[in-house]
């Protein structure tokens, strides 16, 4: 028995082996996995992001060359770091700060060093590069402005951050992503594919050739070109004519829902944030929380529309058969309604009927229908719901689905609106009355608004503003071919029209005509408050300014919002006629009105309304080291902005 | 003519299967030293190239030589493993070389050879009997000497080695409570680690208890199964105590790796983790000669030496690491075959040995590979690099397939 000992040992342990091996190597993959991320090396081949084009084909954006200057710790031989330092203009200081940096991230990894050189500040530096062993650079592709505005529409590219790079297997980290504006909306297609590369690699990260012959290669896509909507000599006039106020100005195409202009003031010259500046501009922008410069106030600023809102309970009245274009209300300077509560109207003739009511902004007259409008159903649940749909018709109180990352909702209220407020019940239409004049629940956002417009000249449909009119290689996306119906019928928006076209001709407009366009508009003026000190304070009203034009063959619908601007005639209705005139004619031929909002500056205003510290901040930011050509278009002068 | 029947008697199975291991072997060593700097290929060929001469002078060595001469033997190896206190090379914190030239020697790797030959001469003697606890105290001390040595260079693999002496004491008579003890032990000892010994402890006392009043009234005995079971708790404790106090941290860290308790792959755990990657990236029939990611990209450590088989498993796959395991297993049962038959007890005990040594070499080295054993550096028998390491074996199974092939002129 003695003999067998030892062999079982043997077949027992050489079993055991067998076992575990086979566990190992078939049964358990998670291991193959891990040994391709050991020793293979990928490396990337980006493509060029695609260019970006307005309306006509103006080029918009395009790409720059830039040189990050890399380090590898290790690799660093005796250098004359005083010529160094000369050549890439830093001081000595820093180049020890940057190689420490560098150093403890791995001596023998490659690290950005400095990053973003534009081609003259590398070109000196590259003929001395091979002096300087352990350095190297690499070529990258950042964005090239060919304009200094729009820089809302476009957004920007920055670098992946970690949440994404979980979220999304294709980035890598220090991949460049669009963020915010058509860069971010349209990212895969301006992207293109980056091309990948195997290399074997060995414990040291170095390369040691090609993984199996390039068998898995793949090679880069090109990103492709994009047309925007966009008319870029309109949105470039609409940010001359915000400078020094702040707001928001949407233009679009009434017959195709294509976005002809999305301007938001203050805003800056795109080309700041590219390059070496970038981080140092987008903390100025960031923290500038008065301002607000990195807010698109075309897209996000929800406020109470005001008296353009009386369009939509016009429509709605009319529709539901509680008034028709004859019924008149009388108005002796307001509305009064239930237990001496008043609502208070401008000077004018006191009998008003749909027409008068609309060029008068006549608040009596668009209560009394909202008022009708409510009791014609048995509850007032039922009647707000009714309205609401009206209203949501006009794709008002929702995200409109366009095709830019940031938007607000908006608020148009219904019976569940109301439930939460009042628990107990006991609501009826004057309690709600407010909404008749867009104020109350009833809170839009300038495109919104403009979409309004839109529909309103469509008289009864729209499509869903886009900001993407061709994709090189693709269709853009057909929810933007889709048809959006009203809930009002056609022949209720004629009179309406042409009471809009009155405001031109006798109503709150009639400073504002442009001689041989008929405009169709309506003014508004929202109320606003702040907490200073402690307290709500009234401010100065947002002046507000819907239009479209011309009446009969509209080819622009336009929304304006300056904030504190005073009344909607003072500010914004000037700029809608200013922006018709320029859209539909190429050229200006109001100068009047022009050098008139050109020379309008709300700082003064601002400032008091903000504090001192917005004031400081603003004197104390030098233009220069802001970047280069106009800086903040928000607060250069007008001329620097013209040349291009 | 004698040359013509050594040729004749000697056993080419065994020769075939340590030829197939050698160059297989160095065909890995090949692979692995790509991703290095150091020609390791190139001196293991030399080393490969210097065996032939080696093994034309041990086969023309009268099998005689080494019965006669086996005190001599180790007693010179014995020197040789004291004298590296005085005039050793410390490598790696270990002082187990002596540095000759550009070379370096490792009397550990020839001291096996000397110990098996001491202890066949002493076996060989008719009057031992290894029930006689002198006896056994004697063969004890023949193996315990060299692991005296051995510990304090301190190199922990070579001396685990010579508890495989044990087996083969026991195939020549030693009790059999010797085998089962270290069986216990090692069963606690593993146990102990991967429970807490308070558990351990327990479990025994149910075994215990359990043994007790199965068996039959007559063979009861409460005062043997108490001491028993002091002896376990004793042991366990004391593992335990070992463990946290006596062992230093790096040895710790090599066991609970192995029991899953600490996972740091780019540390502690680098070795095991990235040898395990690399075996387990080899699938059924691995990436292919010179095509290992991981052997190309030198991300296991000491490749070429104790952690070959990885080259073999990615490379060759479960495939390559069947045939190589089936050829070391082929190769042992060969040569227990060829001891039993040995007419000489002297022989048969050596050959005894050498499948012993050799098989303990493999279990531990390919057990550590693969993550079953705790990081201790034996190298691989014929496969790993090192000219010591292959001469040492290859001298060690020499000796014996010349007793072999000298069996039928004894008559």
């Amino acid at each position: 028995m003695r003999k067998f000992l030892m062999p079982s040992l043997i077949i027992v342990g050489a079993l055991l082996l067998l076992i575990r091996i086979f566990y190992l190597q078939v049964i358990n993959d998670s291991f193959k996995l891990k040994s391709d991320n050991n020793a293979i090396k990928i490396k990337y081949d980006y493509p060029e992001r695609g260019y970006i084009f307005d309306r006509y084909g103006k080029l918009l954006v395009s790409n720059q060359a830039s040189y990050d200057i890399m380090v590898i710790p290790r690799e660093l031989k005796n250098i004359d770091t005083l010529e160094f330092c000369q050549l890439l203009n830093i001081t000595k200081e820093d180049f020890i700060e940057k190689l420490a940096k560098a150093k403890v991230y791995s001596p023998r990894l490659p690290s950005v060093f400095l990053p973003q050189l534009n081609k003259s500040e590398f070109a000196a530096f590259q003929e001395k590069l091979r002096k300087f062993e352990g350095f190297y650079f690499q070529k990258r592709s950042l964005r090239d402005y060919e304009v200094d505005f729009g820089a809302n529409v476009f957004g920007g590219i920055t670098q992946v951050n970690e949440q994404l790079i979980a979220k999304n297997p294709y980035y890598n980290s220090g991949d460049l992503i669009g963020t915010q504006g058509v860069e971010e909306s349209y990212e895969e297609i301006l992207r293109g594919i980056k091309g990948v590369k195997y290399f074997q690699k060995d414990k040291y990260n170095r390369e040691i050739g090609s993984y199996k012959d390039g068998k898995y290669d793949t090679i880069a896509v090109q990103g492709e070109d994009i047309n925007l909507t966009l008319d870029a000599e309109l949105q470039k006039y609409g940010q001359q004519l915000m400078i020094n106020k702040r707001g928001g100005i949407v233009a679009i195409e009434p017959k195709t829902g294509e976005i002809l202009a999305l301007v938001t003031a203050p805003s800056y010259d795109p080309s700041i944030l590219v390059g070496r500046q970038r981080s140092k501009n987008y903390t100025l922008l960031y923290y500038d929380s008065i301002a607000k410069p990195l807010y698109d106030r075309g897209l996000l600023a929800e406020y109470p529309p005001g008296s353009p809102f009386k369009i939509l309970t016009g429509l709605i009245g009319l529709q539901e058969g509680v008034v028709d274009e004859q019924t008149t209300f009388m108005c002796h300077h307001g509305f009064s309604y239930g237990r001496g509560r008043f609502m208070k109207c401008h000077s004018h003739l006191p009998s008003q009927q749909l027409n008068n009511g609309i060029y008068n902004s006549c608040n009596t007259y668009f209560a009394n229908v909202y008022m009708r409008t409510i009791n014609k159903y048995a509850k007032p649940s039922v009647a707000v719901d009714v309205w609401s749909n009206h209203v949501k018709s006009f794709g008002l109180g929702q995200f409109m689905g366009y095709d830019l990352p940031t938007g607000k909702r908006g608020n148009i209220p219904d019976s569940k609106t109301y439930k939460r407020i009042y628990p107990n019940g006991g609501w009826r239409s004057t309690t709600i009355i407010s909404n008749s004049i867009g104020q109350g629940e009833v809170l839009m956002t300038p495109i919104q608004l403009a979409n309004m417009m839109a529909t309103v000249a469509n008289e009864g449909y729209y499509y869903t503003p886009h900001i993407i009119k061709k994709i090189k290689g693709t269709a853009i996306d057909p929810k933007f071919k889709v048809k959006h119906q009203t809930t009002i019928d056609k022949k209720y928006f004629k009179p309406m029209i042409s009471g809009l076209f009155d405001v031109y001709n006798l109503g709150t407009a009639r400073a504002l005509r442009v001689e041989g366009i008929d405009i169709a508009g309506k003014t508004g003026t929202a109320e606003n408050f702040a907490k200073i000190g402690g307290k709500r304070v009234k401010l100065e009203d947002h002046s507000i300014f819907v239009a479209f034009a011309p009446k009969d063959n509209p080819k622009i619908a336009i929304a304006i919002l300056v904030e504190n601007g005073g009344y909607g005639a003072a500010i914004a209705g000037p700029i809608a006629s200013l922006m018709i005139e320029k859209y539909l004619r190429k050229k200006i031929t109001r100068t009047d009105l022009e050098t008139k909002i050109l020379n309008t500056s709300l700082k003064d205003r601002y400032a008091k309304l903000g504090g001192m510290k917005e004031a400081s901040a603003i004197e104390t930011t030098p233009k220069d080291s802001i970047g280069n050509k106009n800086g903040m278009t928000n607060f250069s002068p007008i001329d620097s902005i013209k040349q291009n | 003519m004698k040359n013509q029947s050594i040729k004749k008697n000697l056993d080419w199975t065994c020769i075939l299967i340590y030829s197939a291991l050698v160059i297989m072997g160095w065909l890995n060593i090949y692979s692995s030293s790509l991703s290095s700097i150091e020609d390791t290929y190139q001196k293991q060929l030399l080393f490969i190239i210097l065996t032939i001469p080696l093994i034309f002078i041990l086969l023309t060595i009268d099998g005689k030589f080494y019965e006669k001469y086996a005190s001599i033997i180790f007693g010179v190896s014995l020197l040789s493993l004291a004298g590296l206190f005085l005039f050793g090379k410390t490598i790696a914190g270990q002082r187990c070389w002596y540095a000759i030239g550009g070379f370096t020697l490792q009397p550990s790797e020839f001291a096996k050879a000397a110990t098996s030959l001491a202890l066949a001469k002493f076996l060989s003697d008719s009057q031992i009997n290894l029930k006689e606890v002198n006896r056994q105290i004697q063969a004890l001390a023949i193996v315990f000497l060299p692991v005296l040595l051995i510990l304090p260079q301190p190199d922990p693999g070579s001396a685990l080695i010579y508890s495989i002496f044990i087996i083969v004491l026991y195939r020549e008579g030693l009790p059999s409570w010797y085998v089962w003890t270290g069986f216990v032990a090692i069963t606690l000892f593993v146990l102990t680690l991967v429970l807490q010994p308070q558990y351990v402890i327990l479990l025994s006392l149910l075994v215990i208890l359990i043994i007790h009043f199965k068996s039959r009234l007559g063979d009861r005995n409460i005062v043997l199964s108490s001491i028993l079971f002091a002896i376990i708790s004793g042991f366990v404790l004391s593992v335990s105590y070992v463990f946290q106090n006596v062992f230093k941290q790096h040895h710790r860290d090599r066991f609970n790796i192995l029991l899953g308790k600490t996972v740091d792959l780019k540390g502690i755990g680098y070795n095991t983790n990235q040898s395990e990657i690399a075996i387990g990236s080899g699938g059924w029939l691995g990436r292919g000669f010179l095509e290992g990611t991981q052997t190309k990209g030198g991300f296991v450590p000491e490749q070429h030496t104790d952690y070959i088989f990885t080259t073999v498993g990615e490379e060759w796959g479960f495939a390559g690491s069947l045939v190589v395991i089936a050829l070391f297993v082929s190769l042992f049962l060969r040569v227990i075959y060829l001891a039993e038959r040995q007419k000489t007890k002297f022989s048969r005990v050596y050959g005894y040995c050498v499948a012993g040594i050799l098989f303990t070499h493999f279990f531990v080295n390919i057990a550590m590979v693969v993550g079953v054993f705790p990081t201790i550096g034996v190298p691989l028998p014929f496969f790993s690099y090192g000219g010591s390491g292959l001469w040492g074996f290859t001298i060690l199974l020499f000796i014996f397939l010349k007793m072999d092939a000298n069996k039928v002129n004894e008559w």
